[in-house]
């Protein structure tokens, strides 16, 4: 009875898009923490905002520069404290309001005096004096101190008219398709099932014109394995965080395409040079000696990066310079072959020598008025980058008379011992925005933790008058020439003091399949990444192969029928069989 | 957790030698059984809580990862999350929320724990549960099979069997399906975004979704139960009242329902009971691989940072549960058996 309803019902659960346009199917690798934008922090999330809000300006997909969005131009005062932006008018929301200045006022006001409503973007707002509307077309922001890094708020705006009425942002309801569901971005979310997807519908009156696809999906995978097989069953269209052993194997797979592209993230080795908090004490318990920049330095001539990225990364990573990736040109620094530390054996040992660290019966040096030179090198045990790159490191210092210790450690654990400055090489790295005011400041005074241990981003707990002033010099300026000339100097700085070194850039593995989608928007262009842009050009962007491709569902469909047919049969047959076998065991040995 | 389970010699050990049978007794068995329970359970909180606080790690630290952040929000984030408190009250704090039904708020996601482990409860149980009725069912079948004519090639053959798939990695042979079945079955989720609204297509959908994960949970999970009915079984093979049974002349199927399996029946009782306290905790490797919106999910997402609220709330929820199933297994056991309330 319960074998011939479900039987009857199938008909019925045919999937209503089949029926329907083009759909684009996105795998997602992290989760989503919530869709309200003013506390969505999870990277998903983000860029839900960034497919449902329109920004101020955008970083451009050409070069990751800024780029006109709502904002069609913008101007700063003399005194650079005072942006006049000119929003672009005719412009809707999706429930047919249109959209003014005073919509981008309201959230940055939201934003300044609403403790919630900072949780994700907070630190664009930390400057800012006050931001007006002083009519439907012009926005003004008024910054505490010069701060060029207004040109690229990555904030989305909201409508006023349906956020303003919200008096609490952390209600459930801000994170449900009614209220975030009013957009003005090219998608607009239209359903969401906690942990396990999102749908949008194409915004057919996006002001720089309609998508190409109808519907968009974001579906969440717990396991990067299954993701890369149902891009092969063609479950899904597009799929990254790709390792380069996933890569290479989709690479050459029929009505697939592969897509490496150069990455946001430099990966690099900070050295303990003797780290202090913010009240320059002294804290963590790193090995004295790398306080000695020319023991700094043949460190870094001990490391080759070619090495790394052909080893390491199989090829999938690009050389480095500065701690700026070359995916952002304009402020990445390639230091030239002077200012370059070259990776130069014998030179490190000269510098070793000339310094006066003695090589003993053993191979290993002796640190002047100190015992053997021996260091310990942490990791994280859960990336096989760290546990490679740890490997050629330790072989390379061994080269040059320095005894190393790796020690692999959880992420947390790690996380912990840099933290408390408890370290003496340990691999580590960060991620770059578009504006190179963040991963800049990691390496700034303030970001040191104080005395309590607490408050710290910095990334090497480096502190340099020098660097901080050529730091203050890129925030004020806001030609971006100019400001450019100071991140890299801040850069070549930061590399000669040999805080750390810069290993490698890696590169960002994605693919996607060629029978369904022809192409999609890089950033930058011609060769950068599809997801995870900073941006929405990429999905935006996305054009379908010819129509023929979309049928292949319905072969995934039939089978399931097909399936469950012969789990119906094989449960009655077998039902039956257990019957009779009962009956006819039972006479048997009666 | 086994451990925290009575053996059966264990649970009439424990009865009161004055005990007499009837009302009074029963009841004073009740109430110090549920006593000892809810004991377990404050047990659990107080060690739940300091237990996760000795993981390494910084959640704020973790949660700002790679986003620009200047340290004044630090400052805020760490006030909002009462992480720069003192422990003992950071513990009576939580303590407080506890008694109001307040699990407190996720570090990463920032919502109520409870909503979270709430909206996964259902997919768990259902994943979980499934396979565990299913493995029950077919692990028993089995196992009364493999006894009854043990020493056979059926026998032999299916405890072969049920070891090799009892020792298979989960997430290995859920990756295995998933190749194999080649897109047949969905590959993720619960749901499908593009199954038709309505209640019949959407349980079509799901029991689709299911399919998978639950075959791969019931070959891990029912060669327990077929091993412990099988060796239950063969020692009550040679009884005396089987032979009395047998030669009263009743058929042998007969003589295996009626005396034999009731018999053999109890120790799997109490390891049934013992894995529905278990249904709860999910299956962690499986969630992952079928990226099913489950509890194992959350538990394995929520160690890094380490996500402390949502940690301790998952296991206070799945302590409780297991706390709760071994008290109705005492008791359930005291009905079945006799022998349990006469000692």
């Amino acid at each position: 009875m319960l074998a011939a309803g479900i039987l009857a019902a199938m008909p019925l659960a045919v999937p209503a898009h089949a029926q329907q346009g083009k759909t684009l199917r996105v795998a997602l690798i992290t989760g989503i923490d919530h869709l309200n934008p003013f506390t969505a922090t999870l990277l998903a999330a983000t860029q839900v905002g960034r497919l449902n809000y329109e920004f101020l300006t955008i970083p451009s997909a050409e070069k990751a520069e800024p780029a006109p969005a709502l904002a069609e131009s913008w101007t700063t005062s003399p005194d650079k404290l005072t942006w006049t932006f000119k929003i672009r008018q005719g412009t809707k929301w999706s429930d047919g309001k249109p959209v003014t200045a005073k919509d981008p006022a309201f959230t940055f006001n939201r934003m300044l005096t609403d403790e919630t409503a900072r949780t994700a973007n907070g630190s664009y707002v930390s400057s800012f004096e006050s931001v007006s509307a002083p009519d439907d077309a012009t926005l003004v922001i008024k910054t505490k101190t010069p701060q060029s890094t207004v040109s690229l708020l990555d904030v989305p705006i909201v409508p006023e008219h349906v956020w303003a009425p919200i008096k609490d942002l952390t209600d459930p309801k801000t994170d449900t398709a009614a209220v975030v569901g009013v957009g003005n971005g090219p998608y607009l979310l239209s359903e969401y099932k906690q942990n396990e997807y999102v749908k949008f519908k194409a915004n057919k009156d996006y002001w720089r014109g309609a998508p190409k696809v109808d519907e968009l999906q974001l579906l969440v995978f717990k396991d990067a394995e299954a993701a890369v097989n149902a891009l092969k069953q063609n479950e899904v269209d597009v799929i990254n965080r790709l390792t380069p052993t996933q890569f290479d194997a989709l690479k050459g797979q029929p009505n697939i395409a592969t897509n490496k592209a150069p990455g946001r993230r430099y990966d690099a080795l900070n050295i303990n040079f003797g780290v202090q908090n913010a009240d320059n004490q002294p804290i963590g318990n790193g090995n004295p000696a790398l306080k000695d920049i020319r023991l700094r330095k043949a460190i870094a001539q001990a490391i080759d990066p070619k090495t790394i990225v052909d080893r390491v990364m199989g090829g999938y990573a690009q050389l480095p310079g500065g701690i700026i990736p070359s995916v952002y040109s304009a402020y990445h620094w390639d230091p030239a072959d002077a200012e370059r530390t070259k990776f130069d054996l014998a030179a490190a040992n000269a510098t070793l020598d000339a310094a006066g660290y003695v090589k003993g019966g053993d191979g290993v040096r002796t640190v002047p008025g100190a015992g053997r030179l021996e260091l310990r090198l942490s990791g994280h045990a859960s990336r096989p980058y760290d546990q490679r790159a740890a490997q050629y490191i330790g072989g390379w210092l061994k080269d040059i008379g320095i005894s190393v210790r790796s020690e692999l450690v959880s992420d947390e654990e790690l996380n912990d011992r840099s933290n408390a400055g408890n370290y003496d090489l340990y691999i580590g790295g960060y991620s770059a925005n578009p504006d190179p005011d963040s991963v800049l400041s990691l390496h700034t005074c303030s970001a040191r933790p104080n005395a309590q241990g607490k408050g710290a981003n910095t990334d090497t707990f480096f502190c340099d008058p020098q660097y901080d002033d050529l730091y203050a010099k890129q925030l004020a300026e806001t030609d971006l020439g100019k400001r450019a000339e100071y991140a890299k100097q801040a850069q070549a700085r930061l590399a000669g003091q040999y805080a750390n070194v810069v290993l490698d850039y890696q590169n960002v593995l994605e693919a996607y399949r060629s029978d369904t989608f022809a192409s999609f928007t890089r950033q930058p262009q011609p060769e950068g990444q599809i997801l995870e842009q900073s941006g929405y050009w990429g999905l935006y962007g996305a054009t379908p192969a010819g129509q023929q491709a979309a049928s292949s569902e319905g072969g995934g469909n039939t089978g399931l029928w097909i399936v469950l047919g012969a789990v119906v049969v094989v449960v009655l047959v077998g039902g039956g069989v257990l019957i009779g076998r009962r009956g006819r065991n039972a006479d048997d040995r009666e | 957790m086994t451990q925290t389970l009575s053996s059966p010699d264990h649970a009439s050990s424990l009865v009161d030698p004055d005990e007499r049978r009837g009302g009074t007794g029963t009841l004073r068995f009740v109430l110090t059984r549920i006593g000892g329970a809810l004991a377990s359970v404050v047990l659990v909180i107080v060690l739940g809580f300091f237990l996760f606080r000795m993981l390494p790690g910084d959640p704020v630290s973790f949660m700002i990862r790679d986003r620009p952040t200047s340290p004044q929000q630090l400052a805020e984030l760490r006030e909002q999350l009462g992480v720069d408190k003192p422990m003992l009250s950071q513990f009576f704090n939580y303590l407080g929320g506890l008694l109001h039904g307040d699990f407190g708020t996720s570090y990463l996601e920032r919502r109520p724990v409870l909503d979270m482990i709430g909206e996964r409860l259902w997919p768990t149980v259902l994943l979980v549960g499934s396979a565990t009725v299913l493995a029950v069912a077919i692990g028993l079948w089995l196992g009364i099979r493999a006894a009854w004519k043990h020493d056979s090639f059926f026998d032999r053959a299916q405890t072969g069997i049920a070891l090799t798939l009892w020792s298979v990695p989960q997430f290995w042979l859920g990756l295995i399906l998933l190749v194999v079945t080649n897109g047949v079955f969905p590959s993720r989720g619960m749901h499908s975004p593009d199954a038709a609204p309505g209640f019949l297509p959407q349980t079509l959908d799901v029991l689709h979704h299911l399919i998978l994960p639950c075959l791969t949970l019931l070959a891990v999970f029912y060669a327990q139960y077929m091993l412990i009915m099988r060796s239950s079984l063969l020692g009550e093979m040679n009884a005396d009242y089987l032979t009395t049974a047998r030669a009263k002349g009743l058929r042998d199927d007969l003589v295996r329902r009626r005396h034999a399996v009731p018999n053999a029946l109890l120790p799997t009782v109490t390891l049934v009971f013992m894995q529905f306290g278990m249904v709860v905790s999910g299956a962690v490797t499986v969630e992952a691989v079928f990226s099913w919106p489950g509890l194992g999910q959350l538990v394995y997402t929520s160690l890094h940072g380490p996500d402390l609220p949502v940690l301790q709330g998952v296991f206070v929820v799945l302590a409780g549960s297991v706390v709760l199933m071994n008290l109705l297994a005492e008791l359930l056991y005291r009905v079945l058996d006799p022998r349990v309330r006469t000692t």
